[in-house]
């Protein structure tokens, strides 16, 4: 890892500001759910298509195995999301976000004869936002912007003590 | 990271202390979660303040949630005993509403995981006495169930034996039986139907429930002159749904009601009740020596056995009205339920064969319409087997329009006299649904999804009652047993059977006569 001296103050800004518009993206994202009443993610797992398809309806046949991916799905999310904006386990909280959004995108894939029944808010051909932020997480797994600005600088100071 | 040798955490180190600047840093976070928190809370309280407020404009606040409601547990002591008179697939769903099901349903939803919301039904305190059928192999699906020891609701299997009954004549005789359902082709609803009144059984029927004015004239005096407990095979309207869009008719939420549609949208041979092959193309099981022919065809003319009449007798006339008897009724009801129009004035019918030209006698193309003066109403019936368009079922008001399926949409029409305020005050959007009721909805769960707008963040969603599918097939028939145990009346009662009857007689005769039919409501007879 190159010495956190090296960054520019334009290279720390940059990585620290997306690190924390993507958590509130995701933190947002995970109180939408909590605040539905009796929100689940069947009818989304309904509409998965390719690889995922199978494993997606096994679940929704399952109502105690469909409560905990709800669960977990609000809960993840929710979590992930202060991670990002607090810079806490910053390095765990952007390579599971990276990973569920990934399931994500797995699950409705943009790809050429895949139709689904709602509507997208844009135009995907293969790649889809789902995806692109899946891999600015991992761009930030890589980039220690926790060490930049966020708590785990606090952790880490601990550590060297 | 702890090794890495960073100038800000020498500092720290060489000042045992962190720097004021490194905590601002490490806590860069903690402002932005505080906006969060303060936009979260604005969003979450403006989402609930649209949402009441349009509710409420609507008219649509308290709208009361379903629920099933228990059988009185004191008159469940008294155990019902029922005999099916024709064991084919509808007779399926009759046992399974009654907590019976068939070993090998038993074993195909255990292995799919789909037995719990059967095995979480109430139990009905019922037993299948008697099956009644003219073909053998039915006859014993229908034992086999009845015997099955599996049962709903824990119900324990019953004790009682399972007799096998040749004609219904014979199960209507025997005392040990209390009530019957009636699921033979239609030809035989009526004369069962009277014969069962005449001997005290209680009757569920499913529809049409006659197929002529000779026939449902003498049925309505002879149910409404018994102590039986009539219900009529309908089970859309025990949906929740129904009970919702109720709500909103009694709250006049889509202004005067002229024009109602409804429609049939079918395009496959099984749809326009082609069914007498199997799926590899071999005629499906049943001759003469299985089939008691002459008791199939009961009063109608004698004809030579045929594997197509028996399993698509739909086709023809001497069996049934067609799409009118088939798929109207259960639009008649619905309709009938909701706005208790009765008999309509005049009935004009037209359509022909056009696309599945075979040996068939019935419209596969056929158009109806009802007119209602007296309330200001015209009642629609458009019936396609060649094209599967979804075209609905709406009822179309002068503020609002409803579709009304397995969900509920309110789209408000833009030249509405009620909403115009709020249509130009831009709280009501005329250009897509309004409000939309669910029973089963979720949301789409997506992170880049903007589809909640497109989904339900437009109104009220409910879940299912209690958060359990029920079988609304189930709840006619414990409405009907209901009512046998109260003595109240079941809403498929006598009398809308009778409308029902009269309006689809009407609209067949206007079909096959070529002319508007009326109804002379001082004589009550179709002129």
């Amino acid at each position: 890892m190159k010495d956190l001296a090296k960054y520019t103050v334009a290279e720390k800004f940059v990585l620290v500001a997306l690190r924390i518009l993507i958590g509130w993206h995701i933190l947002y994202e995970g109180f939408a759910k909590l605040l539905i009443p009796n929100w689940s993610a069947a009818s989304f797992l309904k509409e998965s298509k390719w690889i995922l398809e199978g494993f997606s309806s096994w679940i929704i046949a399952n109502q105690s195995v469909l409560n905990i991916v709800d669960f977990l799905n609000t809960w993840g999310l929710i979590l992930i999301g202060l991670g990002l904006i607090l810079g806490l386990f910053t390095r765990i909280a952007s390579i599971s976000g990276a990973a569920l959004l990934l399931v994500y995108y797995l699950n409705n894939p943009p790809f050429i004869g895949l139709e689904y029944t709602l509507p997208s808010e844009g135009s995907y051909l293969i790649v889809s936002k789902t995806l692109i932020e899946s891999m600015a997480l991992v761009v930030l797994a890589i980039f220690p912007s926790g060490y930049f600005a966020g708590i785990d600088m606090l952790l880490a100071g601990r550590k060297n003590k | 990271m702890a090794t890495t040798d960073n100038s800000e955490n020498k500092m720290e180190n060489s000042q045992g202390g962190i720097k004021r600047r490194t905590l601002l840093k490490a806590l860069v976070g903690v402002p932005v979660l505080g906006v969060f928190a303060y936009e979260l809370i604005k969003k979450y309280s403006y989402d609930q303040e649209k949402k009441a407020r349009l509710v409420k404009e609507l008219g649509l606040d308290n709208l009361p949630l379903p629920t099933i409601v228990k059988s009185s547990k004191g008159s469940k002591n008294d155990l019902i005993r029922v005999g099916i008179i024709g064991y084919g697939s509808r007779a399926v769903s009759h046992a399974n509403g009654l907590g019976f099901m068939h070993p090998n349903d038993v074993e195909a939803r255990t292995k799919n995981n789909n037995m719990a919301d059967w095995l979480a039904q109430e139990d009905l305190n019922v037993a299948i006495t008697g099956i009644c059928d003219v073909f053998d192999l039915h006859a014993e699906n229908g034992l086999a169930t009845a015997r099955n020891t599996v049962r709903a609701g824990g119900a324990a299997p019953s004790a009682l034996p399972v007799k096998r009954y040749r004609t219904y004549q014979e199960m209507l005789d025997d005392k040990d039986i209390d009530a019957v359902m009636i699921a033979t082709p239609d030809h035989h609803h009526a004369p069962i139907s009277i014969a069962a009144a005449q001997a005290g059984k209680h009757i569920y029927c499913e529809k049409a429930p006659a197929h002529s004015e000779e026939q449902i004239i003498p049925l309505y005096e002879t149910v409404r002159n018994s102590k039986v407990t009539y219900q009529l095979g309908h089970q859309i309207t025990q949906s929740v749904i129904f009970q919702q869009a109720r709500e909103i008719i009694k709250k006049d939420i889509l202004g005067k009601i002229t024009l109602v549609e409804t429609t049939t949208n079918r395009n496959t041979a099984d749809g326009a009740w082609i069914r007498h092959l199997d799926k590899n193309g071999n005629p499906k099981p049943g001759d003469e020596t299985t089939i008691d022919w002459n008791q199939w065809l009961g009063h109608t003319p004698k004809v030579p056995f045929s594997v197509d009449r028996y399993y698509n007798w739909t086709k023809f006339f001497a069996y049934d009205i067609g799409l009118i008897g088939q798929l109207f009724t259960h639009e008649f009801d619905a309709v009938n339920q909701l706005l208790n129009i009765g008999i309509p004035k005049s009935v004009m019918s037209s359509g022909g064969i056009y696309y599945w030209k075979d040996n068939r006698e019935m419209a596969d193309t056929l158009q109806c319409a009802f007119e209602y003066p007296n309330h200001d109403l015209t009642l629609l019936y458009s019936a396609m087997l060649a094209n599967s368009r979804s075209r609905g079922r709406v009822f179309m008001g002068h503020d609002a329009s409803m579709e009304l399926g397995n969900a509920i949409n309110i789209t408000v029409d833009g030249s509405s006299t009620k909403y115009k305020k709020q249509i130009e005050a831009g709280l009501i959007d005329p250009s897509g649904p309004m409000v939309s009721f669910n029973p089963n909805s979720g949301k789409v769960d997506a992170v880049t999804s903007a589809t909640e707008k497109y989904y339900a963040a437009r109104g009220l969603t409910t879940t299912t009652i209690n958060g359990i599918q029920v079988d609304v097939t189930y709840l006619h028939i414990k409405e009907w047993i209901d009512c046998i145990r109260s003595g109240k009346t079941p809403s498929a009662n006598i009398e809308m059977a009778f409308q029902e009857a009269v309006t689809c007689i009407m609209a067949h005769k206007s079909y096959v006569e070529k002319r508007r039919v009326e109804w002379d409501p001082e004589k009550r007879r179709i002129v």
